[in-house]
């Protein structure tokens, strides 16, 4: 097993070299030069000529790319093009918050998808087992910026249930400690923030969510199904088990494998689709912040978040493989 | 004796008639055909269909409602936008700007990620490894950043998001390609070709790709949909189609500030979206059961 994870381990290095090098590549493939698309076309010779020098755009590249790399590897994500903050700073500020927002989504579509998909597979081919597929069809073709604005529009503005954006309300008091909302609130026994906290999440999360609980309730439909058929069910059933422990003791052990493989995977689709969701609800997270850099044209908060964000994709993943051999063990680890 | 009804033999018939005749019968996926047909047809005949120019502002015609509402009228069916244009035409044109946006970037992705699995299967090797290497690479970018970070580098317009959007599809392509001409490599009608001496070229592309086309579709067609949705997405950051193209993704971003007051002016386009995008995903999940049953979730 550990020779396995090694191995993983090491399949990843070539990856994230690869990745490190495009991401940095992007500026110096992109037409024109560089330094002009870092401060603009209207920039002066002298403000290009200093962000050359301050950079060491003027350097060979692979001169340029061992400074990035080394850079790296001393956990310094470089500075923002216009402010000259460290991007470490921000980064650390702001990640807490998107990954409270992908536990959250993450959660209820596990919780969500799961429960559609085991119904249905045990009602196969009836009218609940159509809807929830269908349902699922729709979910997975929706636009989730455009669902956010309807959450938004419906349960923020006309019936005033939910607040429209943001983690707090402004003057709720919260001690910070991880940054994760939720879990300070509930370390500082901060009961009233939790309550603030948490009715701010529900609409970005059951936004983001909309995609990943789709896939889970087919993924976990087609796996039931596929267990159900199978001959030790049948002699569960004939043993005269309850439906209830045949379904949730026997079958859905075994369905499960397949479902936590696409839940794991669903993670990093998750830190993508944050990009949409934060910007909607104006989440001060990682995607929100990655948005305002394009916006603003911050080439270095461009790079450095993408890289980041990459990094994180790339290490779920591995985590996902290695828990599917962990909880798989028909597969042999070669 | 024989059987009078030999020649209806299942056997004897080609497998594409009863691809077909098992898509036929799967409801799903014939109203997935005709959500698609609506979607190319409305592409196709914009111009006859849309009651109005979808670019033309109307000074007096702000924000009408639709025709339900007590004070819509029948001059602007779906109502206006906050410039007086009709909602309804720039639906019609929006279908043509994403059927064109599928179709290439798609198309695009298709092309390169097809080339780069054929090679790759074919001729294994050090070639294999370096193609793959980098499909992984593109893989290690969560879906949509890619697409956003290469339209942020190139400059936000609809030609460029296209490029975006086909290079993050390349490796889906790539991927299956691979695997199935890994796997009719393997067979006996190639090292046949072979014998005869056929060249690589011939073998790859008359041989062995006729034989992969059932999974490609299934991904062509469900790549339609992605594509769709992701251009909507980008266009709703304002990094796709810009103003005044008749964009979905576009039009719902621009109704952003009028949401309390012309909800309209959003949902519309959102429908369509919905609308375009599940249909493409009905037919491909009816092609994957009917083409490729190895690829059934």
């Amino acid at each position: 097993m550990l020779a396995y994870i090694i191995r993983r381990i090491f399949v990843l290095i070539p990856t994230l070299l690869g990745v490190s090098i495009l991401v940095f590549l992007m500026l110096h493939l992109t037409p024109g030069d560089p330094a002009e698309l870092l401060m603009g076309e209207r920039a002066s010779e002298e403000a290009l000529q200093e962000i050359r020098e301050h950079l060491g755009l003027n350097k060979p590249l692979y001169e340029q790319y061992g400074l990035f790399l080394k850079q790296l590897m001393q956990g310094d994500l470089g500075e923002t093009i216009w402010t000259r903050q460290k991007v470490w700073i921000e980064v650390k500020q702001r990640f807490p918050a998107t990954i409270e927002l992908s536990i959250v989504a993450l959660f209820i579509s596990c919780f969500a998808g799961m429960i559609l998909g085991i119904i249905s597979a045990t009602k196969q081919y009836s009218i609940f087992d159509y809807l929830s597929m269908l349902g699922a069809l729709v979910g997975v073709s929706m636009p989730i910026f455009w669902l956010g604005l309807v959450f938004m529009l419906i349960f923020a503005l006309n019936l005033g249930w939910l607040p429209m954006s943001g983690r707090l309300t402004v003057g709720v008091e919260l001690e910070t400690i991880t940054n994760l909302y939720i879990l300070d609130a509930i370390i500082t026994r901060n009961w009233a923030a939790l309550r603030d906290a948490l009715w701010h999440i529900i609409m970005p999360a059951v936004t983001l969510s909309t995609i990943p609980t789709a896939i889970v309730a087919r993924m976990t439909r087609s796996a039931m199904l596929e267990v159900l058929r199978q001959d030790y069910i049948k002699t569960a059933k004939a043993k005269g088990l309850s439906q209830f422990i045949v379904i949730f003791k026997h079958a859905l052990r075994n369905a499960l494998i397949p479902v936590v493989t696409t839940i794991g995977l669903q993670f990093g689709v998750l830190l993508g689709g944050a990009i949409l969701t934060e910007t909607i609800f104006a989440w001060p997270g990682v995607g929100k912040w990655m948005y305002d850099a394009v916006m603003q044209r911050d080439y270095m908060v461009i790079r450095s978040g993408t890289l980041f964000i990459a990094t994180i994709f790339v290490l779920i993943n591995l985590c996902v493989d290695v828990l599917y051999a962990v909880i798989n063990p028909r597969i042999s680890v070669k | 004796m024989k059987n009078k009804k030999s020649h209806k033999n299942p056997e004897d018939r080609h497998p594409f008639f009863d691809q077909i005749s098992q898509l036929w019968r799967n409801k799903t996926a014939v109203l997935g055909l005709v959500i698609i047909t609506v979607f190319i047809l409305s592409a196709i005949l914009a111009p006859y269909l849309s009651p109005h120019d979808p670019l033309e502002t109307a000074l007096y015609d702000q924000l009408k409602p639709p025709v339900w509402h007590a004070t819509g009228t029948w001059k602007n069916i779906l109502g206006t936008d906050d410039l007086g244009r009709d909602i309804l035409s720039r639906l019609i044109y929006g279908a043509r700007v994403s059927l064109v946006v599928a179709v290439i970037s798609v198309g695009l992705a298709f092309l390169c990620g097809t080339l780069l699995g054929c090679i790759s299967g074919y001729y294994k090797g050090f070639r294999e490894s370096i193609i793959m290497r980098c499909m992984d690479i593109i893989l290690a970018f969560p879906y949509i950043l890619l697409a956003i970070v290469v339209v942020a580098y190139l400059g936000p317009s609809l030609q460029n998001a296209m490029i975006a959007i086909a290079i993050t599809y390349v490796p889906r392509f790539a991927r299956i390609v691979r695997g199935s001409v890994l796997e009719e490599c393997e067979k006996d009608y190639v090292s046949a070709a072979r014998a005869i001496g056929a060249r690589d070229f011939r073998i790859i592309f008359i041989a062995i790709l006729p034989n992969c086309l059932g999974p490609l579709i299934v991904q062509t067609t469900l790549g339609f949909a992605s594509a769709i949705l992701d251009m909507a997405a980008l266009s709703f950051l304002g990094l796709g189609a810009q103003p005044p193209t008749p964009e979905w993704g576009a039009m719902i971003a621009k109704s952003r500030a009028l949401i309390l007051r012309a909800s309209w002016v959003m949902t519309f386009p959102g429908l369509a979206i919905l609308f375009a995008v599940l249909g493409f995903n009905l037919l491909g999940d009816g092609l994957r059961d009917a083409l490729d049953p190895r690829l059934r979730d």
